[in-house]
């Protein structure tokens, strides 16, 4: 599975990253995203569902968060 | 009287509905556009820069309720402004004592924090309430998506605000903790269950929830407005209260129009009065009663007179 780490990467940037990476991986396909507290795990998530995607999970761990989500639709 | 005096003579009938305001400089007038929510297709914005570059000095300004005025324009030219206008087509607004265009954000169709369609309603007032008289002074609608409220709708004779109320459905929820995480207002804290629980007191109905939520366990069981009552701005400021909640959109007009006949029988033989003042006078409970007769299940059971802001200048009254 694919890990794309987003800590230290403020709004929106992290957003884009994240959208750039999920264009690398094909439709079904499960993918993980490491996110900060505060605003990027309120943001991000959030957005990319908008965008599509099935979130599948959010676990905190050590103080940040891991998003687990399968990538929609093109 | 020359003939080119007479030739020169305005259709008063453009004058009386307003929209017209005196400039400074001799003959000079602003022409204030009707641009409902602030919206507007760009063919009528080009119409829009080629009266001002015509009959203007080429400039326009935006005003704070979102509408395009059209500067310096020689009265004489009124009509012909008019007439090119209308090829757009654009209208000219109000000023005075009348129902005047209301304002909107975004809401629900590409702002992301939109919880209602506020472009929608904006244009159901305009279409149906704009130009009104009041008998007695202006009086202001504004629409926001949701709690952010950047169309300040506290400040409007009625205001609104969009608002959803939430609701959990336990066997769809992960227990991923977004919602508790997203709420800023602690209306969402997690049990011993690992599920969150409502305290739907602290709630603002902003519905960030439902937006956060992965599976779609947070549903809007009631969606609507929030609406506040008898706020204005200037000299003497007030903000506007409470008084329904969850008003369906559809309901809008109906209710704007039940306040306004209230405000014209209550401000009867008192002049120029805003309404939150009239509120003041008579009372907030006995608009809530009017209200409550005609939209039973959405007025609140209770409520406070528009409250005045302390300017700190001028005489308290």
């Amino acid at each position: 599975m694919t890990t794309v780490d987003l800590r230290g990467v403020t709004c929106p940037t992290n957003f884009v990253k994240a959208k750039l990476a999920l264009e690398m991986v094909d439709t079904g396909e499960v993918i993980e995203f490491l996110l900060d507290d505060g605003e990027p795990v309120k943001n991000v998530p959030r957005s990319l569902k908008g965008e599509g995607h099935k979130l599948l999970g959010l676990k905190e761990t050590d103080g940040y968060y891991v998003l687990t989500l399968e990538k929609g639709e093109e | 009287m020359s003939d080119e005096k007479k030739s020169t003579a305005v259709d008063l009938k453009n004058l009386k509905a307003g929209g017209f305001i005196k400039e400074r400089g001799k003959d000079l007038f602003t022409v204030r556009l009707r641009v409902p929510g602030g919206r507007l297709p760009v063919g009528r914005l080009k119409k829009i820069a080629e009266v001002a570059e015509k009959y203007g000095q080429g400039m326009v300004h935006l005003s704070v309720r979102q509408s395009v005025e059209l500067i310096n324009i020689n009265f004489r030219d009124f009509d012909a402004v008019v007439a090119e206008l209308g090829e757009g087509p654009q209208k000219v607004a109000s000023c005075g004592a009348r129902v005047r265009v209301p304002t909107a954000c975004g809401g629900c169709e590409y702002n992301p924090n939109g919880l209602v369609d506020t472009q929608k309603s904006a244009l159901e007032v305009d279409e149906k309430l704009f130009g009104t008289p009041t008998g007695h002074h202006k009086f202001k609608v504004g629409f926001a998506g949701c709690p952010f409220d950047c169309p300040k709708s506290a400040t409007n004779d009625v205001g609104f605000q969009g608002a959803i109320w939430p609701v959990l459905s336990v066997e769809e929820c992960i227990g991923c903790g977004l919602c508790d995480k997203s709420c800023t207002e602690d209306a969402i804290t997690m049990g011993e269950d690992g599920k969150p629980r409502f305290i739907p007191e602290n709630c603002l109905y902003c519905g960030d929830c439902l937006k956060v939520c992965p599976t779609e366990a947070w549903r809007a069981e009631k969606k609507g407005y929030t609406v506040r009552i008898g706020g204005k701005w200037g000299r003497r400021p007030l903000v506007g209260t409470l008084f329904a909640e969850f008003l369906p959109e559809e309901q809008v007009v109906d209710f704007i129009a039940a306040v306004l006949e209230w405000y014209k029988e209550k401000a009867e033989g008192q002049g120029r009065i805003r309404l939150g003042d009239v509120i003041r006078a008579e009372g907030a409970d006995a608009l809530l009663a009017r209200l409550r007769e005609r939209f039973p299940g959405f007025v609140v059971d209770a409520t406070i007179p528009p409250q005045a802001i302390a300017t700190q200048i001028g005489k308290d009254r």
